[in-house]
Formats: C-alpha cells, sequence, structure tokens
C-alpha cells in the first residue's frame, strides 16, 4: 500500500443561496494514496466539481464546507487558516480546470504566469524560477519552450494552453494533482495527447491524481479507482473494473445502458428516465429513486447505507441489501417446509 | 435506389478575413464538398473543431450565401430566391439550447412561429392543436404549453427546438451538435426522440457531432471532414471498423470507450501538433503536416474523394 495522501471523510458543502440551502455535496468519503489515480463521474450538478473546491478550499461564495474533514498528510486542512492553505494550494495540491481559454491571465505572459506560480511556493529566483519555467514547458511538450515563455495566451491553441496549465500546476511538485475535466474543452485527437501526457507524467512524478469528469470513456482506462456520484452523494465506490464490469447502483447501471455501443449494434439506447433534481428540496431517501425504476418504498423514505459489494467495491443502493435478503430467503426457504 | 432528398456538390463556403487595411484573404471553411443524402436516411458528419462541419450545415441550408457550389432538394436547384418556399420542407436544430430559444417567448409562441411564418394554420383552434400535437410528440408534457423556455431543462429545452424544427413537417433536418451540451443519460434520451421520429416521419438527417459513438449509433453512412474538406465517407459500420485514411484511423483510436479492458490494451495513434490555421492552408493534401505517411506528392497536389468498394471512399494518395 503506498502513502496515505488525501482522507476526506463525510465531507458536507452547501451554497446558501437567497432560494435557500443548495445541499451541493452530501456525505462524501474517500481515501487517496501516492501514485494513484481517482476519478469522480456524475452529470452536471452532482457535486463532483465542488467536491474538488472543497479540497482545495477555493469554494466561490456563499459556498461553505459545513460538516466533515478533508485530512492532507494527517492535517484536517477544513481547519487551516487562509495563510496556511496558501501554501497547500498550489505547493502540495494543485488544479487544472476545465476551460484552458479563460483560466490563464490574458493580459500576461506564459512565462510571467509560470514563474509567479514557481516563486510563491518555493524560494527560487527570478532567474531559477524562469529556467524552471522552461524545463516544465519542455517536460509537458510544448516545442519551442524559450519562445513561449514570452508569448500571451491568446497566440496559443487549446491544447497549448492545458499543457501550459499542466506545466503551472506541477511546477512545484505537488503531491496530488485535481483533473477538473481537463479535456473536455478539447477535440478527441488532442484530448488523447493531453490523456496520455497526464498518464507520463504521472509514471515520471509519481503524484496523486483526481480526475473529475463526466465522461465514462475517459474514465475507464485512466483510473485505479472511481467514483460515481448523483446529487452530491456517492452512488457507488470501486475499482474501475467492478464499476464497470459489476455495476451495483441502479444509477451507475443507467449510465452505462445510456451510452451508444462501441460495437456498433444499432440497439436503442435505455436512458435514464427523468431529468436531474433539484438540490433545494432533496428527498429524504435516496436521491435517485424518482428516477429509478426499480425503487421501492424504503427508497423514498431512508438514505440507503453504504454496503460493502466485495473487498473492491461499496455501493449505496436498497437493491443490494433486497438482494441479500432475497438470497437468505431461498436458502432459508426449503428449510421452513 | 431512390432520388436522394438532398444533393449539394461541390460546395463551397469562403469568409473574408482582414489581412492589412485594404486586404483581405478568403478563409476556406468549407472547401469543395459533395454528398447526398437519400429519403429517411442519417448521414453523419464528424470532425472536430473548426474542421467546417457547422458551415456545410448552414451553407446548405442558405444560411450563409455560399461562395460556389450548388445544393439541390430533390432535384431541384435551391438558392437564395426559392429558398424561403424550400425551408418548410428543410429545418434545422441547434446546439445550444439554452441560447436558440428567445427567452422572452412562450413555448407555444416558439413552436407556433413557423406556423405563423409559412401560413399552415387556418385558424387559433388549428394552430393550438397543431402545437399540443407536436409538444406531445417529442415527449413535451403540453400542459406547459405556456411556460417560457428558462423553466425548462437542457433536455427539455431541445425538445422545444425539435418541435419548433418539426411544426412545418419538414423532410429533411439539419442535426448540429444536437445533444452535445446534454449529460450523458439526457442525451440517450434525445437520441431516442430522434430515432423514433425518423421511424415515424421517415426524416432524413444530417447529423453533425464530434462524438463518434453517438453518431455511429445514429448514422447509416459517415463523412469524415478535414480543414474543409471530407476526406472520407462511407456506412458507418464499415468506416468505424476500417477506417483507411490517416486522420480518420487516428481519429477512431483516439475516441475514449468506455471500458477499462479495451481501454488498458488499445493502441492510440496520437497525433503530433494542431490542426493548422484554415488561413494558412498547407499546399495538397491539409493533413500532411500530421501525417505519418505523408510524401512530396501530398504536399503538390490535393487528393480526391475515389471509391474502394462498397460506398467507401476516401481522398489519400498513400492508402
Amino acid at each position: 500500500m503506498g502513502e496515505l495522501l488525501l482522507q476526506v471523510k463525510n465531507l458536507h458543502t452547501s451554497f446558501f443561496t437567497d432560494a435557500g440551502e443548495v445541499r451541493a455535496v452530501n456525505g462524501i468519503s474517500f481515501n487517496l494514496e501516492r501514485g494513484k489515480v481517482l476519478g469522480i463521474v456524475g452529470e452536471s450538478g452532482s457535486g463532483k466539481s465542488v467536491t474538488a473546491y472543497s479540497v482545495l478550499r477555493i469554494l466561490s461564495e456563499p459556498g461553505e464546507i459545513t460538516d466533515g474533514q478533508i485530512l492532507f498528510k494527517g492535517e484536517d486542512i477544513v481547519k487551516l487558516g487562509s495563510k496556511q492553505m496558501r501554501t497547500v494550494r498550489g505547493g502540495k495540491i494543485s488544479i487544472i480546470f476545465q476551460d484552458p481559454m479563460t483560466s490563464l491571465n490574458p493580459t500576461f505572459t506564459i512565462g510571467n504566469q509560470l514563474e509567479e506560480a514557481i516563486r510563491l511556493h518555493t524560494n527560487r529566483t527570478k532567474k531559477e524560477a524562469r529556467d524552471r519555467a522552461v524545463e516544465m514547458l519542455t517536460l509537458v511538450g510544448v516545442n519551442e519552450p524559450e519562445k513561449r515563455i514570452a508569448q500571451y495566451p491568446h497566440e496559443l491553441s487549446g491544447g497549448m494552453r492545458q499543457r501550459v496549465m499542466i506545466a503551472m500546476a506541477l511546477a512545484c511538485e505537488p503531491d496530488i494533482l485535481i483533473a477538473d475535466e481537463p479535456t473536455t474543452a478539447l477535440d478527441v485527437t488532442i484530448q488523447a495527447q493531453i490523456l496520455e501526457l497526464m498518464q507520463d507524467l504521472q509514471k515520471k512524478l509519481g503524484m496523486a491524481i483526481i480526475l473529475i469528469t463526466h465522461d465514462l470513456g475517459v474514465i475507464a482506462g485512466m483510473c485505479d479507482e472511481i467514483i460515481v456520484m448523483y446529487a452530491g452523494s456517492v452512488c457507488e465506490r470501486g475499482t474501475a473494473d467492478e464499476i464497470f464490469y459489476n455495476p451495483c447502483h441502479e444509477y451507475t447501471k443507467g449510465l452505462i445502458r445510456s451510452i451508444p455501443s462501441v460495437v456498433g449494434k444499432k440497439d436503442r439506447l435505455v436512458p435514464i428516465a427523468g431529468s436531474p433534481i433539484d438540490l433545494l428540496n432533496l428527498p429524504k431517501g435516496c436521491a435517485f429513486a424518482s428516477r429509478c425504476d426499480k425503487a421501492m418504498k424504503i427508497c423514498l423514505d431512508e438514505k440507503p447505507e453504504e454496503i460493502w459489494i466485495n473487498s473492491l467495491h461499496i455501493a449505496s443502493c436498497w437493491m443490494n441489501v433486497k438482494e441479500v435478503y432475497d438470497e437468505a430467503a431461498k436458502e432459508g426457504g426449503p428449510k421452513d417446509e | 435506389m431512390s432520388r436522394p432528398i438532398i444533393e449539394v456538390s461541390h460546395l463551397k463556403q469562403y469568409f473574408p478575413v482582414k489581412a492589412g487595411l485594404f486586404r483581405t484573404i478568403p478563409l476556406k471553411a468549407v472547401d469543395d464538398v459533395s454528398f447526398s443524402i437519400e429519403p429517411g436516411e442519417t448521414l453523419g458528419l464528424v470532425g472536430e473543431s473548426g474542421c467546417g462541419k457547422t458551415t456545410v450545415g448552414r451553407s446548405l441550408l442558405q444560411l450563409y450565401k455560399p461562395t460556389g457550389g450548388d445544393v439541390y432538394y430533390e432535384g431541384v436547384r435551391i438558392d437564395a430566391k426559392n429558398i424561403r418556399t424550400y425551408r418548410k420542407n428543410m429545418q434545422i436544430v441547434f446546439q445550444d439550447p439554452y441560447s436558440s430559444l428567445n427567452p422572452r417567448m412562450t413555448v407555444s409562441d416558439i413552436i407556433g412561429e413557423p406556423l405563423d411564418v409559412h401560413g399552415l394554420c387556418a385558424t387559433k383552434k388549428d394552430r393550438r392543436d397543431r402545437i399540443l400535437e407536436l409538444m406531445e410528440l417529442v415527449g413535451l408534457n403540453s400542459e406547459h404549453a405556456n411556460r417560457y423556455a428558462h423553466e425548462f431543462s437542457g433536455g427539455q429545452r431541445q425538445r422545444i427546438g425539435i418541435a419548433r424544427a418539426l411544426a412545418v413537417d419538414p423532410r429533411f433536418i439539419v442535426c448540429d451538435e444536437p445533444v452535445s451540451a446534454l449529460d450523458v443519460s439526457i442525451q440517450a434520451q434525445i437520441i431516442n426522440t430522434f430515432e423514433d421520429l425518423q421511424q415515424k416521419l421517415g426524416i432524413a438527417y444530417l447529423f453533425i457531432a464530434h462524438d463518434l459513438l453517438v453518431v455511429r449509433h445514429m448514422s447509416n453512412r459517415i463523412a469524415v471532414m478535414y480543414l474543409g474538406r471530407i476526406v472520407e465517407t462511407a456506412p458507418a459500420d464499415e468506416i468505424c471498423d476500417h477506417p483507411l485514411h490517416p486522420y480518420t484511423v487516428s481519429l477512431m483510436s483516439a475516441v475514449p470507450v468506455p471500458d477499462p479492458n479495451t481501454e488498458r490494451t488499445r493502441h492510440r495513434i496520437v497525433l503530433k501538433g494542431d490542426v493548422p490555421s484554415p488561413l494558412h492552408m498547407p499546399s495538397g493534401c491539409a493533413f500532411r503536416t500530421r501525417c505519418r505517411f505523408a510524401t512530396d506528392k501530398c504536399a503538390a497536389e490535393c487528393p480526391q474523394l475515389t471509391d474502394r468498394g462498397e460506398g467507401h471512399q476516401v481522398a489519400c494518395w498513400n492508402t
């Protein structure tokens, strides 16, 4: 087992809006070890980005962590002061955002922005910072780094900008890299370049990655462990094989059925009925119950608990409890007669 | 074979771009594109952003004035003069259901507008009935006819857009990335709606998208575009399983597949570099700057689509 870097325990994050409390994250827990890739997958509004922002404490107003712990190497960073937090953010844990077009400052050169990050977190001189910036750009595969360093973001293509973002995030050798939909804004062939790059860099530098995406295809090949989220809660957590080949939550099953098959069979797709629920009025039972065609009475009344399917797999769905009972009833059945 | 419903031949669409105080240079968004679509058929059009796939859809409907080439609807040449009568037969569904619906109009006004424009309903009651019928047809609750677009979710808004396109009873619809802005579970609902409508009404689609899995699922045939030109076209399964053009090959190998075992064992052919600027197009074959097989001939001459049997056409010197 690798070194345990991050432990998130029962995290709750809410946004206190005029319309009421939007409970974006409702009790998510996970562990992350050095050198592992954790995937968080879910639809828009499922709380996957808010989870990442909570870990970095960059929630925008009126967002607030209302409960839970985030332990980074054993230290609860929810309780850190803003000054201490600044050394963690960017230095120990860093992030790449979805849109490389808007996450770089258009009025500064690439070099300027890279050097700023490096000098904030290390005590390198200006000259050393510049050398480090060039080194990082070379590492992420930007051609002619000495020339690029004097260019402005608008002079680069989308794929190049995302490479610069990655260089910036990795410049201070963080322990954890959070990638929030890193390839969603990019074309397929550029996406392939960036994913390949992230895998290479992880092998070279050994950091842990939290990969957030809505694309089950991206997550399938990259991740050691996958968390499926719906309406701010964890539906299911397990290894990639378990999630894709043995999905145990009705939502995960639905998601997998909704994707057109690769083999090209023209079977009709099986969509999930209805539309995502309103986070302002979460039901008291399972959040997915209103869209689930297997919903039982208990699903509407009680939140499902996490159930260990096997040593690699946890799911929060009452169906799994029912199956256990059904099985027991079947085995116990003949004895009664 | 029946007569194609849409025929596009040598379509060109150039946009002038200022390159100095007095000088403009043409941006060749679409260059010499030809294809045809049979009644009730779906042609998928794929390619990366900036390759001109959206422009093809819009030029075809005369939303831009094409620089050159012809578009035929059932054998009749379409131009700026007669397009108004033919818009009844050819419609479009846009990508972004958030910006393509007027926020100040109710759903019934949005769906009713094309009916008014073409004078299709004689009485108010006819109009009302037709709107409700259309809403039911695309799976919207007809009780919501007086609501505004912002009261609906993304998937439902896209249904409003589809109902608007269907209002005039078209025989051909350009679907311009209609599911790209939607979540996976909603995407499947809309794809099914498109398929149901095609079966019920026999509509032909030009289905423009960048998601290859979705395009393969929807289409009978697929055309792949790169920098304004079609580089390969073939029946959907054929082009996905046996791509010939080096660009299509790398495109297919780059599609992320939701299956861990396939992903682990796959061999991605990662293209070097970025798409060149359409303002400074490479000479000859536009793909040669990123192609592994490029030769001198590729730089000298632009390859044309040639037949490789069973409806498979490729524009490449080396395959």
